[in-house]
């Protein structure tokens, strides 16, 4: 508050975050620990002049602040407002085919199975299809394509949820090269849970069935999406 | 009239059928009735519903189709009589600027699966061609 001078009770100068700069805390974070201090007490005797007073009299250390605040400072709200998840697209429903725009699978074409809770699309290639395993997106970085996949009534099992994607916890400090090497060979890679390897084959079954209804469909989705000379995303239909 | 012959073939004239190339009826043809100045017409579409109206030359493309008796000024029943009896409509479909227009448009709104469609036959029509030239040349 030193820095930050009250314009009016409760209301500083500066914005918390220009506050913040100020005290220049971001610089490093203390690395040494406070000395522990020494309980004081909350009185202590002193002795006074003049024959009457008696010599001594116990007052206390911290003497009461001889003003207080004529106003009473209104402590601000706190905010009880969180984003909601994002509200899906009209156009994507389960069984749409997206075109991914971002990572590591941009272009590729996959199919729409549901939206997670956490407003993240799940998707799958299928992964046999064109290697895009079971994975979630954001819905920004998706073109829904106007392309269906009748999927019919399959329901993704309830077990694929957000925490099913969580990675493990790491644990703390260790350092690159212990994270690389044992014993002076390159890790060998963990396998791929087998789990996991059978819940993207129950999906996969399914939406390949559904897939090879259509004829094309899944060369269609094998093939990865580009624009070519005199093509512009904003002029094309999807 | 002059001495020699024009070598232009199409005329802002009264009767000459026109597209247009903006506004709402975007598309459509028309034809014009009347000539207001050296910028606007009033142009009538009765069977292409194109209402009575004028409209600037640099909105409309010049067809190569007359209606060549139409009397200046005519109405818009007498426009339909003659519209109808010379079958510009038909002509005009049958021609193929108004085919090659279709096809275009057809070509921009299929989608991005259609396209893909597109290409496959695309494809498959280059190699039977490729095939059947190779056969033929050996």
């Amino acid at each position: 508050m030193a820095r930050s001078k009250e314009l009016v009770p409760g209301v500083g100068r500066l914005s918390r975050s220009s506050v913040f700069a100020r005290r220049g805390l971001y610089k490093g974070l203390k690395k040494s620990d406070k000395p522990i201090e020494a309980e004081t007490p909350a009185t202590k005797e002193v002795s006074v002049g003049g024959e009457k007073n008696g010599s001594t009299r116990i007052v206390p250390t911290k003497k009461a602040p001889r003003f207080y605040p004529a106003e009473d400072v209104r402590q601000p709200k706190k905010s009880r407002k969180h984003p909601k998840p994002a509200k899906l697209r009209s156009s994507i429903t389960p069984g749409t085919v997206l075109i991914l725009l971002a990572g590591r699978f941009a272009g590729k074409r996959v199919v729409f199975l549901k939206q997670l809770a956490s407003g993240l699309l799940l998707v799958t290639g299928p992964y046999k299809v064109n290697g895009v395993p079971l994975r979630r997106v954001n819905q920004a970085y998706v073109i829904a394509t106007s392309t269906k996949v009748d999927l019919g009534d399959f329901k993704v099992d309830e077990k694929i949820n957000d925490a099913y994607f969580a990675k493990d916890a790491k644990k703390g400090s260790r350092s690159a090269e212990e994270e690389f090497f044992e014993e002076g060979q390159p890790k060998k890679k963990a396998a791929f849970p087998e789990s996991k390897a059978a819940d993207q084959k129950a999906v996969d079954a399914a939406v390949v069935a559904a897939i090879k209804k259509t004829e094309n469909l899944q060369k269609y989705i094998k093939s990865t999406f580009g624009l070519s000379k005199g093509q512009f995303p904003h002029q094309l239909v999807f | 009239m002059p001495a020699q012959p024009s070598n232009f073939k199409r005329f802002v004239e009264v009767g000459r059928v026109v597209l247009l190339k903006s506004g709402p009826q975007e598309g459509k043809i028309a034809v014009i009735v009347e000539i207001i100045d050296h910028n606007r017409a009033i142009i009538d579409g009765p069977t292409t519903g194109v209402p009575r109206q004028a409209f600037p030359y640099r909105h409309l493309s010049l067809t190569p189709f007359v209606l060549s008796s139409l009397p200046r000024g005519a109405g818009t029943g007498v426009v339909r009589k003659y519209l109808e009896k010379d079958g510009t409509v038909e002509k005009w479909q049958k021609s193929s600027w108004a085919q090659k227009r279709e096809a275009i448009a057809k070509r921009r709104s299929i989608n991005d699966f259609e396209r893909f469609c597109v290409m496959l036959a695309k494809k498959a029509r280059r190699d039977t061609v490729r095939k059947a030239v190779a056969k033929a040349s050996a």
